[in-house]
């Protein structure tokens, strides 16, 4: 299977991207945000960082860059597009996702492990997993999920809610809600479930003795699920 | 010509930024403040002469890059 991640410039999380996508065995490519077109893929990835330095709002400037058409176009054909964290904000901020990550309720920057519920498995990226908690870790100053009543019940009903922050068991309350996310709502799809855009970073916990491992099954499952 | 643009946040968006801003300032001991909302000031130089045409432009600019319609208003002043 390949897959490409698209660096910006500001990215800083492209290449434990690539090498959690590499250790499950994609073949992974670098693409450079100013080129024009994406080499074939299977999976694109818009990893996370600062692309940009977050200038005017966080992703805006990326979801105008020369290769996003491609993007586009690729996730409008059906194509697998997983933006993790600044991924997350430049998928908002090109209309492949609904809302917005706004600045976290408490004006703090967070960076700690968090569990989050899976609360859709019909899809390309969580189907024949096994768990339903998985734990990951998050580090972000806007990741407060905020969208309209209207946007919110159409995620609802099309099962969109991909992930929600929890506690180790499960429980999805305000104490477990990191940045004030609306409806504790770490990660999205969109309609087709071909697009996933995500706060917490799967590919920073694939080492039993650095992180977790949690990572590493969000990955290898992915893998399985597209051969 | 120049064109000044104001992108406020919509009425109901959370704005911890306003919030702490607004207690800072009631700290401070000015205890009439009520509520501060925060929000962009841009300042665009445009050649044009056509002050309609110049401003139906900025009108575009705001809706495609410089106001996110999910959470914010914009005003050109």
């Amino acid at each position: 299977m390949k897959s490409s991640v698209i660096i910006f410039p500001g990215s800083n999380c492209d290449r434990d991207m690539n090498v959690a996508l590499s250790k499950y065995g994609f073949k992974n490519q670098m693409v450079w945000h100013n080129d024009q077109s994406i080499p074939k893929s299977d999976l694109i990835v818009l990893p996370g960082g600062f692309s940009y330095g977050d200038y005017l709002r966080c992703g805006s400037i990326a979801s105008k860059s020369k290769i996003i058409r491609s993007v586009i176009d690729f996730a409008n054909s059906g194509g697998l597009v997983l933006g993790i964290c600044n991924g997350f904000q430049i998928l908002t901020e090109t209309g492949l996702l609904p809302g917005i990550l706004q600045q976290n309720k408490y004006l703090n920057f967070i960076c700690k492990n968090v569990f989050v519920k899976i609360k859709d498995k019909k899809n390309k990226y969580f189907q024949n997993i096994k768990k339903d908690i998985l734990e990951l870790h998050i580090a972000h100053n806007e990741g407060n999920f905020f969208c309209s009543e209207q946007e919110l019940k159409s995620l609802e009903d099309n099962n969109q809610i991909a992930v929600t922050y929890c506690d180790s068991k499960g429980l999805e309350n305000e104490e477990n809600n990191p940045n004030g996310a609306i409806k504790n709502i770490a990660g999205i799809f969109n309609k087709n479930k071909n697009v996933l855009g995500m706060m917490p970073h799967p590919e920073r916990m694939i080492d039993k003795y650095l992180s977790g491992e949690d990572g590493s099954i969000f990955f290898e499952n992915l893998l399985g699920n597209l051969k | 010509m120049k064109i000044k643009v104001i992108v406020t946040l919509k009425n109901g968006v959370l704005d911890p930024q306003g919030k702490a801003i607004q207690q800072t300032l009631n700290g401070m001991s000015f205890n009439n403040v009520t509520e501060v909302r925060q929000g962009k000031f841009f300042e665009i130089d445009i050649s044009e002469t056509d002050e309609d045409k110049a401003k139906l432009q900025v009108e575009e600019m705001c809706k495609k890059l410089l106001a996110n319609l999910v959470i914010e208003d914009y005003k050109i002043v």
